[in-house]
């Protein structure tokens, strides 16, 4: 990153006369919302919580996996349709690492079980991001700007990318079984809460804290975000936009990889078509959230989650369609989406 | 000049397309009579089929711009409508006229609700909202199974001229034996003619014109009067309504109709090859990459499998894994991302350069 700007004095005091940015609260009252209106529906509030927990636990996995997606259309204004392949990647990396590992994941020891996901988690991100790397520079960098010569070149690279999977992992479906302390429920009152759904939502936190830090809190996120908003004058402030695109992409193609063994985990089996409907899916998270924005992403995973386990506990043939309910309702509220980000 | 009219002065323009275009359609025309069997005569009926159904998404995708993922949910509902119809009033022509009127109703109604809804904002949007209504219309097809047949699908018998039964003379002529399969070709092979002419009308008339403006640069459109949505959306309602034939076609045909016959993403992602290769914004290019490709599908496989069985043998079994039968939508994967890079007119628009 170069820093040719520096900040002048006079910008620090010129801050305190901008009006402060309003933070539209609207949206963030839908989850509180849905789930109260829920709670008589369910009738019971141990089921309810559990059902809660649940729905949050799939929100988290699903926001880490569309939050790279979200950020890449945000900054470089390019819908991914491959994103789905480097989910399916992250996911197929757990087996071949946890299948190495069979003592350590067998172990009731919570312990010795994260020892052995940790490990899983690292190399996916770490091959997911290189591949994205490898995507951006050869599918990605000559269409530029060309909107749908991207969607065509991005879906052959996903159907590239999944045969790619099959020639390696064949084209079966693998068991990922949840490692021996991951399994089982603790209760909390009466409501059961499966333990692997907590540390879904550890890690989801701790993914959306980190990178609201960053975007929120260090220079590299101010760029990003600057970006979003305006791309060219980031660049005619002497900032090299292409660096940050491809730092962009590699993140979140590493970010899809964690995503991609969460989901594998929770899902506990993997086959090699899971991007495609995977993709479905983070679409339309991101279509809620209102493409480009991260908080948006957030909140549109959680709603998705959740209602994915209110109807499915309440209305099992609903729930395959609360999806697309959720985002018919959403857009007829908000076209753009729950948070629109600006000149897209 | 009666030429001309016919292709609403859009000819070939290219003498070794015109070359191909003809051995296509003379092919096409001749094939019961040429090759006998089943299989030869299924891939000549899919041909016919998916011109149409390739010309329409081309329709959509080469001549507006507009990238759909939702193309096989309306090939689906033309089949499905056809399929259900027969089902439930029994073998005749009735069933047919009102399978074929509700599914275009439903069709037409569906893209217009979705061209209104999502086509305000810009392509990429619309090109995720449709994937998202295609996979809820492909679990819901799977859902009602009182009335779709659930994943098992539909057989159907048609009325009594078109059924394999059915036979107009009992020695065969040329070789092949007129039967109702023979006059079900037939019907698919004029039908096919007929829809693609009248694609190949729609978009050489002035209102084809606006839709290639658009897609060239919308912002200019929209200055110069034209109501890009509208135009955007009755495109995009076109487009359903011929798929939607199509798929009809596909239910005459296969006398079954389920949802991988007609509504999987597999078919989604061929289609999208076909246009592709054949060539973006040229409705001969969907004839070319239906014919090929299609052709290439049911015997270039095979080829492969023999292939690939020479080199196991031969002792290289790297090689012979590259060529595998299963590796084909690999390769058809690279060759569409080469294509979209260096041919983007596809194969119509290379023969046409030169």
């Amino acid at each position: 990153m170069s820093t040719t700007a520096a900040t002048p004095a006079s910008a620090v005091s010129a801050d305190d006369s901008l009006p402060k940015t309003r933070i539209d609260k609207l949206p963030l009252l839908l989850l509180p919302a849905l789930a109260l209106l829920a709670l008589p529906l369910v009738g019971s509030f141990p089921t309810w919580v559990t059902l809660t927990v649940a729905g949050l636990a799939m929100g988290m996995i699903i926001f880490i996996i569309a939050s790279g997606l979200t950020l890449i259309f945000g900054l470089m204004d390019i819908l991914n349709f491959g994103h789905g392949v480097f989910i399916a990647l992250g996911a197929f990396l757990a087996t071949a690492v946890l299948g190495t590992m069979a003592d350590w994941t067998a172990s009731e020891n919570l312990l010795i079980n994260l020892l052995a996901v940790l490990p899983a988690m690292l190399v996916a991100m770490g091959v997911a991001g290189a591949v994205g790397y490898a995507f951006e520079r050869l599918i990605i960098r000559p269409v530029y700007g060309q909107h749908l010569k991207q969607i065509l070149i991005t879906m052959g690279g996903m159907i590239v990318g999944e045969e790619l999977i099959k020639v390696i992992w064949g084209p079966g479906q693998i068991p990922l079984p949840l490692p021996g302390g991951f399994r089982g429920a603790i209760l909390i009152g009466e409501a059961a809460v499966e333990k692997y759904r907590l540390i879904a939502v550890v890690t989801g936190l701790t993914v959306f804290a980190a990178m609201f830090w960053v975007l929120a809190r260090t220079k590299l996120g101010l760029l990003i975000r600057a970006g979003v908003q305006d791309r060219e004058m980031v660049e005619s402030l002497g900032y090299r936009i292409e660096r940050l695109f491809v730092g962009v992409f590699v993140a979140g193609s590493a970010l899809a990889g964690l995503g991609g063994v969460m989901w594998g985990l929770y899902q506990q089996n993997v086959v090699p078509q899971m991007g495609a409907q995977v993709n479905v899916l983070i679409f339309i998270v991101i279509i809620i959230g209102g493409l480009g924005s991260t908080g948006g992403c957030f909140i549109g995973a959680l709603l998705v989650g959740l209602l994915a386990n209110y109807t499915g506990f309440l209305a099992p043939k609903v729930a395959l369609f609360s999806n697309i309910g959720l985002m018919v309702l959403i857009l007829l509220w908000r076209p753009q989406g729950l948070y629109p980000v600006a000149k897209r | 000049m009666m030429l001309s009219r016919i292709f609403s002065g859009d000819a070939p323009k290219s003498r070794v397309l015109t070359a191909l275009l003809l051995i296509i359609v003379v092919g096409l025309a001749v094939a019961p009579f040429l090759i006998h069997g089943a299989k030869p005569l299924n891939v000549a009926a899919k041909i016919c089929i998916f011109i149409v159904l390739v010309a329409s998404f081309d329709l959509l995708l080469g001549y507006t711009g507009i990238v759909s993922f939702a193309h096989t949910m309306f090939f689906g509902i033309g089949a499905y409508g056809v399929a259900i119809a027969f089902t439930r009033m029994g073998p005749n022509w009735s069933a047919l006229a009102a399978g074929i009127a509700g599914s275009l109703a439903l069709s037409l109604l569906l893209s217009l609700l979705v061209g209104l809804f999502s086509l305000r904002v810009r392509a990429i949007f619309f090109a995720m909202i449709t994937l998202a209504v295609a996979s809820a219309f492909q679990t819901l097809a799977s859902q009602l199974s009182d009335f779709t047949g659930g994943e098992d699908g539909l057989n159907f018998k048609l009325p009594e001229v078109l059924n394999p039964g059915f036979s107009l003379r009992d020695e065969p002529f040329l070789g092949a034996s007129l039967d109702g399969k023979l006059i079900t070709y037939y019907l698919l092979f004029a039908a096919a003619c007929v829809l693609f002419l009248l694609m190949l009308r729609i978009v050489n008339s002035p209102f084809g014109r606006v839709l290639q403006a658009i897609r060239e640069n919308d912002f200019r459109a929209e200055a110069l009067g034209y109501r890009t949505v509208v135009y955007r959306t009755l495109s995009n309602v076109l487009s359903a309504g011929f798929a939607t034939l199509a798929g009809t076609l596909l239910a005459l045909w296969l006398r079954y109709n389920g949802p991988d016959t007609s509504l999987s993403f597999e078919i989604m992602v061929d289609i999208l090859l076909m246009v592709v290769i054949g060539g973006m914004g040229t409705m001969y290019g969907a004839v070319l990459g239906a014919a090929l490709f299609i052709i290439a599908q049911n015997y270039l496989q095979d080829l492969m499998k023999l292939g690939s069985e020479a080199l196991a043998g031969a002792g290289l079994p790297w090689l012979a894994n590259l060529i595998h039968p299963e590796r084909w939508l690999l390769w058809l994967g690279v060759l569409f991302i080469l294509s979209v890079y260096y041919f983007p007119t596809g194969i119509v628009g290379r023969l046409r350069k030169t």
